[in-house]
């Protein structure tokens, strides 16, 4: 009896595939292997990686403060992982949040530079809109030239993010410098412009909770409305949905605005709730690692959420980790390649199925 | 004829599961010399499963092989090809991007030398083509090489190692009716040369017309093994399908409507992918009520005709119109709103895998009410529509949220034939509805196709199925390079006319 229960145990681990077990498994599965062998890494380096984890652990969520400044982090990850899973879901291989987080905050920051002195109940929205503006036109150009012009659209988006980071590079030290600063940055936003905090003495920002909104509806768009109907078949086999009659191009192209608009959102939160002005390089990667929170997250919005958070705590929590345990911030940029590719382990698994 | 003797392979008692599908249940197989054995059976029956084990491809969970009565344990399709088992698989494990003779010699030692002996290679292959009436030219590329010919190369890559027993998996299933002719020649060569051949095969004819044994197999078992001149087609088919199966498809003419003119067609013509003309000017109609029916061999204009019927290709002349309203630019979506079904000839190309069968019945039912209002779906109305279909086209599926991957072949064809048909077309358009389902499926398909046209919807049927336009069609016509041949009633159609049309030449 015994022994049959093991030849069948065998035979189930034979069959065990990474492919098979639901997706929300095999995330959590990634995520405890990285740190394992994070952990190892940390070993290597002579230092104790219990300590170092719990240092970082308490660094990000140990305390209002820290939570807050983890959430802060997470905000941008989040919207423009968000995007980049609306882009991924119809198989626009969308490189340009960066982008279109630069896009989002260059306009943001004009509107509430410009538009001073309006009431906060129509610059605040007009800000933030002005960020949606942004991203939405970035992300739209890809996505046009794709659908009409069959570009790829992995150069275009990730060229578009060159000229848009130069761009505010070159507003910040022109047309748009704060002369009376000595560094490159843009005057202050009017203060009404500005999200307000939602946790006193934190940066915790209401632009943290429209981004967990924005999750929530995106789920609701993709599963509920004709378009994240059209959306999903298109990126699962455009010529199928093309030969049932669905509009190819003009997914591609809606699906792209939505994406922009997303990480639009994520730069004008920024300069809204943060940086309160247009800073060079405001964005210091969000965009790219957004790819990695979409793929970890297997592009369901809800999932966004939480990987986004587990990529900003890392990011929050290295410094704390470097002081407490010794350990230096590149191992977090271990543990996050391990997660990357991991991440790509699957996407081939799956391919290969 | 099968001579009564050692049989050349005998596997006794085959089982093989995969995960919890069993394939094979303790199946006996024996192959005499100079046999041409037949394994008929429907999708899945584990024909081919049966053949992997033979050819090394897979291990038996249980059983035994004996080759000339000696124990034979085959590891691989390298020990397999040792004791000369050869097998020509559906797909060719072919390198396109070389010649015929390296293709032929990929893999061999050049006992003992270096240097690799392509005059030799080429001699030998010369001789083979020769014997056994294979024709190929050794010096063209793969690529350019019709499917015809590659399966020729295989042939030949198999021969060329001395087996003694080919395997050929379903080798028709890809060749034109000519191609069909040369190959049943050379299987004759072959078995009068001492070879012994095993016919996987779903297609009655071709096994009644080929074998000397056939071995019919369901659901991993064997039915029986019967000699083929005493069988039959019933006999055959209801041991495939394990009940008898209705060849006769019940014809009735419509009433209380009147006829007209559904899809009216002038003068079309477009090219194909290759920039080379698919379509010289070709006009027809097809009238309510009616199934018009269009035979040809393979690629002689018929994708390309509904391609543009579906509005899914440019087209460089002429025009369309469906009831009446012109149709030759309109997008897909307008087509099919318009009252156009479409059957497509590839049913990868009518469901999506990765979607369940709610969203693949949505497909193109989704954006209008009552399935979704003002952008939005309801699911409860897309849930009980599939629940339905999936009911009345006797789809077999645990339920209506599995994959659409997880269907078998004839069950994905109904599903598609089942969203078309309830749409309620004015016009179908079906492309091959039956290609590569089994025989159960074919039967229902095809009486369904009766019915609707019955209640008075017009369908235009491609196939390369002879004896499918002959049963359903109420005109044919036959298309060879992008022209109609002729068109003739169904009371004036029969196979040797519809062929020689096809092939060519003025009947």
């Amino acid at each position: 009896m015994a022994n049959l229960s093991r030849i069948d145990l065998r035979a189930q681990i034979k069959h065990l595939d990474l492919a098979e077990i639901p997706s929300w498994l095999s995330t959590a599965l990634i995520v405890i292997l990285a740190f394992l062998l994070g952990g190892l890494v940390i070993l290597a380096i002579g230092a104790n990686p219990i300590v170092a984890y719990l240092s970082l652990l308490q660094a990000a969520f140990g305390d209002v403060n820290g939570f807050a400044e983890t959430m802060v982090k997470a905000c941008p990850l989040m919207l423009a992982g968000l995007g980049i899973a609306m882009a991924y879901r119809a198989k626009f291989w969308n490189i340009g949040a960066e982008g279109q987080i630069y896009a989002g905050g260059i306009l943001a920051a004009v509107v509430g530079i410009h538009l001073a002195g309006l009431p906060r109940v129509f610059l605040l929205p007009a800000t933030l809109l002005a960020g949606v503006l942004g991203g939405t036109l970035w992300g739209f150009i890809p996505g046009l030239l794709k659908a009409r012009l069959k570009v790829n659209e992995v150069i275009t988006t990730l060229m578009m993010n060159y000229i848009i980071i130069q761009l505010t590079a070159y507003l910040v030290t022109g047309p748009m410098r704060d002369t009376s600063s000595g560094i490159t940055i843009s005057p202050q936003l009017d203060p009404a412009a500005w999200l307000p905090i939602v946790i006193p003495k934190t940066r915790f920002h209401l632009g943290i909770l429209l981004a967990i909104g924005s999750a929530f509806l995106m789920s609701w768009l993709i599963y509920k409305t004709v378009l994240g109907f059209q959306v999903r078949a298109v990126g699962e086999q455009s010529r199928t949905a093309r030969f049932a009659g669905i509009p190819v191009e003009r997914t591609i192209i809606w699906t792209m605005i939505i994406s922009g608009a997303l990480a639009g959102l994520a730069g004008g939160i920024e300069v809204s709730g943060v940086q309160h002005r247009l800073v060079e390089a405001f964005s210091p990667g969000y965009g790219y690692l957004a790819i990695a929170v979409a793929l970890l997250a297997n592009l369901e919005p809800i999932g966004v959420i939480l990987s986004s958070i587990l990529f900003a705590a890392l990011l929050n929590g290295a410094d704390a980790m470097q002081r407490a345990a010794a350990v230096p911030i590149p191992v977090i940029y271990v543990i996050e390649g391990i997660v990357i590719l991991f991440i790509a382990i699957r996407i081939l698994r799956r391919k290969s199925n | 004829m099968a001579v009564q003797s050692i049989p050349v392979i005998k596997m006794v008692g085959i089982t093989k599961h995969f995960g919890k599908v069993i394939a094979n249940d303790d199946v006996t197989f024996e192959l005499f010399p100079g046999e041409i054995h037949g394994l008929l059976g429907e999708n899945g029956a584990g024909k081919t499963t049966l053949m992997n084990i033979l050819y090394g491809l897979h291990q038996p969970d249980q059983g035994d092989i004996f080759v000339h009565g000696q124990s034979a344990s085959i590891k691989s399709p390298h020990d397999a090809i040792q004791i000369g088992i050869g097998m020509v698989h559906q797909h060719f494990m072919q390198v396109p991007t070389q010649k015929v003779v390296d293709n032929v010699i990929l893999g061999l030692k050049s006992a003992g030398k270096m240097l690799l002996n392509r005059d030799a290679a080429r001699k030998r292959l010369m001789d083979i083509s020769e014997n056994y009436s294979l024709k190929v030219d050794p010096d063209a590329y793969v690529w350019q090489l019709s499917i015809g010919d590659r399966q020729r190369v295989e042939i030949i890559k198999a021969l060329y190692r001395d087996i003694r027993v080919l395997i050929l998996d379903e080798p028709t299933s890809v060749l034109t009716p000519k191609e069909i002719e040369e190959l049943f020649h050379t299987v004759r060569k072959l078995v009068e040369s001492g070879l012994s051949v095993i016919f996987i095969t779903h297609h009655l004819e071709e096994a009644l017309s080929i074998t000397d044994q056939i071995t019919v197999l369901r659901n991993g078992k064997v039915v029986g093994t019967i000699p083929t001149g005493s069988t039959d087609k019933r006999e055959c088919a209801s041991m495939m399908v394990g009940r008898e199966v209705l060849f006769r498809l019940k014809r009735e003419d419509g009433g209380g409507y009147e006829k007209h003119e559904v899809l009216r067609v002038e003068n079309l013509s477009a090219v194909n992918d290759r920039d080379t003309p698919a379509l010289r000017g070709i006009s027809f109609n097809v009238f309510s009520g009616e199934i018009v029916g269009i035979a040809g061999v393979d690629g002689n204009g018929q994708s390309e005709l509904v391609q543009i019927l579906t509005g899914l290709r440019s087209i460089s002349g002429g025009r369309f119109w469906v009831e009446g309203k012109e149709m030759t630019r309109a997008s897909p979506k307008t087509i099919l709103q318009h009252g156009v079904g479409h059957i497509p000839e590839n049913p990868d190309d009518g469901l999506i895998a990765e979607f369940n069968l709610v969203d693949n019945v949505m497909l193109n039912m989704h954006d209008v009410p009552p399935y979704s209002q003002r952008g939005l779906l309801d699911k409860n109305k897309m849930v009980e529509k599939a629940r339905e279909l999936i009911q009345a086209y006797d789809v077999r599926t645990p339920n209506e949220k599995v994959k659409a991957r997880t269907l078998s072949g004839g069950n994905k064809q109904k599903l598609i034939v089942a969203r078309e048909i309830s749409r309620n077309p004015r016009l179908l358009i079906a492309a091959h509805p039956t290609r590569g389902v089994d025989i159960g499926a074919e039967e229902y398909i095809r009486n369904l196709l009766l019915q609707k046209r019955h209640e008075g919807m017009a369908i235009l049927l491609i196939s390369t199925k002879l004896d499918e336009i002959l049963s359903l069609s109420d005109r044919i016509l036959v298309m060879e390079r992008g022209r109609f041949m002729g068109e003739m009633s169904r009371e004036m159609a029969n196979i040797e006319k519809i062929g020689l049309l096809m092939a060519g030449s003025e009947a």
